[in-house]
């Protein structure tokens, strides 16, 4: 017995000392070496969220900015170099953004750090990119903060998507113009930084306009039941419900409000842009729904990104594919004008983006690292989607 | 008395000589960035996941809510520092005071349940620090705290890890701490032999709250944002699991189970796709091959060779 | 709509909301009662079985009733393979470990499915109607009456199993004192393995039913509704497998009231705060019966 506890016992300290000595080993060699960009490659850092809450959005931007890459790559590359893009996972938590974010910079020596999707680890890795004066190029976080802080523009932060505050304007000014609504009921998920201010600049707005917001009404991420508020909502009896939210919510929350028997128009922004939102919802349920993107998929210069996309994954792509795909191309025009691969002089670069013609629209860089580009408004009906009003910048 | 104090020098002094060459890689460029964070990261780990053992290892309650204790002392940390403009040790006191005093006043009450239903209403506990915080304007609500002044460097969390290791290590070797471990062995045995249990397990729940926080507001100057999301009981089983690995009520196995976990996510870093699988599989392993942990109920110090080292015979016992 | 017409409404909403709590809390509450371990990894077996569902469904073009037949039997199954290469080895082991294992085999899980099925979410095709039928003013729609109708056949199935047959009674003994079960001739390890294959079905049948409700699957979808349906377990006593029932349905019924006539932000608060409430005042749970440890 004595004999088999010690055995046991040394057998665990064996194996302990192994798993150690293993990660020790890890530490040293710094990850596989092939890793490693060759002399005649551009290291890109995608770091997105790949695992955790938020994949879903993290990967589908990874394959937009993964498809802007494999184009450029398979048509020889910009100024004679390729672009490797260096994969890395922020399991959608803020610490582990950095902490990729880091490797990315130190080990794999990127020069430009793309994403990841949302906003709060954009601004977790600002510092660490900051000081290593690699710029950040965010595709889809939509915060004003992103950019501009307290005032000051941050030097190396950049997005390639609208700001929060333009889509609530737009919505707000089309629910009061062109839908006459005098009362709404604002529904956000208060979970996400996105929807919350979206939702407090349409109010603003919308009361600017002589409107009146009845009611205001949170749920939070991943909720399947949204009966319960909805059943409240139904009370209000507004003449339209604004749903700043993701496709996923959207859905069901679009699917069950008609359930419910709120037959109202229910309005909605660039999050809702997913072919997944009718699936869930159903056509009948999404007719009389109204919300604000970057592109219409009837416009003849999408055709191009829309159909290398469908090749390439075999499913449309989402908004979140779309500006992963906008960003790769502000960059690739960036690198390409900046002549070299060096961070800073690229970080000018992506400054002075002037009239790209990118995937979804033409994208001008303002002197808050801000893209200035179109929105559409589309309205669904019975499965088709028409332009229901478009916003010239 | 005297031996013991001569042990904790000896430990002292281990402790420095570590400090030094880490610190010393560091200053002189042999650890690149990405190790360098991660090596403050698994301090701040050690703390959480001996301060845990405290709790769960070594009194024997079973608490899923340590998340809840560190975003207490995360987000009263930064209001200090960010806030008020405060040093970080005021943050990290402030935070750890904090923590301690909540715990104290949800342990009292919680306390009296036992096993499971004391695991549940823990994570309960934990879920319900976070939303509150999360309805918060006053700390930027889910969107997150940002603009956090980036304080944390490995001098302060290697002495903050050296000092909750030594509290803890005393606590557990006081007449204090002996009160907790037969709350462990036996409760019914310990009230009958005159232990006050629920002043015991109050107490180490408090202890254990208070790292809980000071961690947290280590890991909140960071990061340069923290946000409710970081909080959640998937945390709380992150430290659970770090504890569990090392080893439960072995101080030695805490600062291992900190370090395996944390570092392997780091060597896992190239393989983001296999990352999650090849953990859970790393996990489940261990456990079958060790199912009370790397050192359960064991320490270092207490193994044969270095007890020869200390000239002591049989220093073995559990 | 006046108060009293709201809170029926509510109330409507909130049984089908814990009807699908109470079909996984089941699961939770069976394996606990027979070998007290939390299978943390019990919504992801869930999770699991709404993906059997829908690739029964989308691929193989079957309808629900077959295809929540087939998502039963291979999730099941599914349960009975991870108990026998994960927890039984770890029969013996300190509880914690299995724990801890179990937290093991949730991740293994979620990740494998991602790798495999990508973290985007599935949308369920349209299999059954869901047009809401109108009672006197209240909105009742065809898949809540599913969900209904199918939880109340499944709990009276298995009240039958337990109560009636030959093994529901060994799982009983074994529930009741493994040991003396074992020396009465009662193949333990062969009982718990077929209470796992039980309460993975029932995770399985309410893992599809949720993706018809709302129609759309991913691969994390399983982790809040294990953790609230563990909360429904607790709150019933676990390991009774009618408080499980009961606490599904209270759970899903404050759920409703707290989102309908406070805020859903702090619903999930709400859920904790009753549970701990009500374990303040019974520490075993509503139905649990506590019993006084000896030395």
């Amino acid at each position: 017995m004595i004999f088999g506890k010690k055995l046991r016992r040394t057998a665990g300290m064996v194996l302990g000392a192994l798993m150690l000595g293993g990660v020790l080993a890890g530490c040293g060699g710094g990850g596989g070496g092939e890793k490693k960009a060759a002399s005649n490659e551009i290291p890109v850092g995608a770091n997105f969220e790949l695992t955790g809450n938020v994949a879903n959005y993290g990967t589908a931007t990874y394959e937009g900015l993964a498809l802007a890459i494999d184009e450029i790559n398979a048509a020889g590359g910009v100024n004679g170099k390729k672009i490797k893009l260096i994969k890395a996972d922020t399991k959608s938590e803020n610490s582990e953004a950095v902490t990729a974010a880091t490797k990315l910079i130190a080990d794999d020596k990127v020069k430009v750090l793309v994403g990841p999707a949302t906003t709060a680890p954009v601004i977790a890795e600002t510092q660490i990119a900051t000081e290593h004066k690699v710029p950040i190029l965010a595709p889809c976080a939509t915060s004003a903060k992103v950019t501009v802080d307290n005032g000051k523009v941050q030097p190396y932060v950049f997005r390639s998507c609208f700001i929060d505050p333009q889509q609530g304007d737009v919505m707000a000014k089309f629910a009061a113009d062109n839908l006459k609504a005098k009362t709404a009921v604002i529904y956000v998920d208060s979970s996400s930084d996105y929807s919350k201010s979206l939702g407090a600049v349409f109010k603003e707005k919308f009361e600017a306009a002589g409107g009146k917001v009845l009611m205001e009404e949170a749920f939070l991420q991943k909720d399947q039941d949204f009966k319960a508020t909805l059943t409240k909502i139904k009370t209000a009896n507004a003449d339209v419900l604004f749903v700043p939210a993701y496709y996923e919510e959207v859905g069901k929350i679009v699917k069950q409000a008609r359930e419910m028997g709120i037959t109202k128009p229910i309005l909605g922004t660039d999050g809702w842009d997913d072919p997944k939102v009718a699936d869930i919802a159903g056509k009948a349920a999404l007719n009389d729904t109204y919300f604000c993107t970057h592109y219409s998929d009837k416009d003849e210069s999408v055709k191009p990104f829309l159909e290398a996309f469908k090749k390439k994954y075999n499913h449309a792509p989402n908004v979140f594919a779309a500006l992963g795909y906008d960003a790769g191309k502000v960059l690739i025009d960036a690198i390409k004008r900046a002549g070299s691969d060096d961070s800073e002089k690229i970080a000018k670069a992506i400054a002075e983006t002037k009239d790209l013609k990118a995937g979804t629209g033409t994208i001008t860089m303002d002197k808050n690292h801000n893209p200035i580009k179109q929105a559409v408004i589309l309205q669904n009906k019975d499965g088709d989607r028409l332009v229901a009003a478009k916003i010239v910048p | 008395m005297n031996s013991v104090q001569k042990n904790d020098l000896r430990l002292l002094v281990f402790g420095v000589v570590l400090f030094a060459v880490i610190g010393g890689a560091m200053e002189g460029g042999f650890i690149g960035s990405f190790w360098k964070l991660n090596i403050i990261l698994i301090g701040i780990n050690v703390i959480l996941s001996a301060s845990l053992n405290l709790i769960n290892g070594y009194t024997g309650q079973f608490s899923l809510g340590h998340a809840g204790f560190m975003a207490v002392g995360a987000y009263v940390g930064v209001i200090l520092t960010t806030n008020f403009h405060l040093p970080l040790i005021a943050g990290m006191v402030g935070g750890g005071l904090a923590a301690a005093v909540l715990g104290f006043l949800i342990g009292l009450p919680t306390l009296r349940l036992n096993g499971d239903y004391l695991a549940i209403a823990t994570l309960g506990l934990g879920e319900i620090i976070r939303i509150v915080i999360m309805n918060i304007q006053y700390v930027g609500g889910a969107a997150g705290f940002s603009g956090i002044p980036h304080l944390t460097t490995f001098p302060w969390v290697f002495a903050t890890m050296l000092l909750t290791l030594f509290a803890i290590k005393n606590f557990v070797n006081s007449s204090h701490g002996r009160a907790c471990i037969a709350i462990r062995e036996n409760e019914i045995a310990a009230a009958a032999m005159g232990i006050n249990t629920t002043k015991y397990k109050v107490l180490a729940f408090t202890i254990g709250a208070a790292f809980a926080g000071v961690a947290g507001a280590l890991f909140a100057h960071c990061f340069y944002i923290i946000s409710p999301g970081s909080f959640t009981f998937m945390q709380s089983f992150n430290y659970l699991i770090m504890v569990v690995l090392g080893g439960l009520g072995s101080l030695t196995g805490s600062i291992a189970g900190a370090f395996v976990v944390t570092a392997l996510s780091a060597a896992l870093a190239d393989w983001p796709e296999f990352r999650m699988i090849i953990y859970a599989l790393a996990l489940i392993l261990l456990m079958f091959y060790r199912p009370q942990g790397l050192f359960g109920y064991v320490e270092l110090t207490k193994l044969a060779p270095f007890s020869r080292l200390r000239g002591l015979k049989g220093g073995r016992e559990e | 709509m006046d108060f009293g017409s709201l809170l029926v409404q509510q109330l409507i909403n909130g049984v089908s909301l814990g009807s699908i709590y109470a079909l996984i809390a089941l699961g939770y509450t069976m394996v606990y009662g027979i070998i007290k371990l939390i299978n943390f990894a019990h919504g992801d077996i869930y999770m699991v079985g709404a993906y059997v569902g829908f690739f029964a469904i989308t691929v193989l073009g079957w309808g629900i009733f077959p295809a929540l037949i087939v998502s039963m039997a291979v999730t099941g199954l599914l349960g009975m393979v991870v108990e026998r290469l994960a927890y039984k080895p770890l029969r013996h082991a300190p509880r914690i470990s299995v724990l801890i294992t179990a937290i093991g085999v949730s991740f293994f899980l979620e990740y494998a499915t991602m790798y495999f099925v990508t973290p985007t979410p599935r949308t369920f095709p349209d299999v059954f109607s869901s047009t809401g039928i109108t009672v006197g003013g209240f909105v009742v729609n065809g898949q809540q009456l599913l969900i209904f109708a199918i939880t109340l056949i499944l709990m009276v199935i298995l009240t039958y199993i337990v109560q009636k047959t030959k093994i529901g009674k060994a799982m009983r003994a074994v529930s009741f004192d493994t040991e003396t079960a074992q020396l009465m001739g009662i193949d333990a390890d062969r009982v718990i393995s077929i209470t796992f294959g039980i309460g993975s079905a029932l995770a399985a049948a309410g893992g599809v039913l949720v993706g018809v409700y709302y129609n759309s699957i991913d691969p994390l979808m399983g982790i809040m509704p294990g953790l609230k349906a563990f909360v429904a377990a607790v709150l019933g006593g676990i390991g009774v497998i009618p408080g499980a029932m009961a606490g599904g349905l209270i759970l899903g019924v404050v759920e409703s009231l707290v989102s309908g006539f406070l805020s859903s932000t702090f619903r999930d608060a709400a859920a904790f705060a009753i549970l701990i409430l009500v374990l303040l005042f019974r520490p075993a749970g509503i139905f649990g019966t506590n019993t006084q440890e000896k030395v």
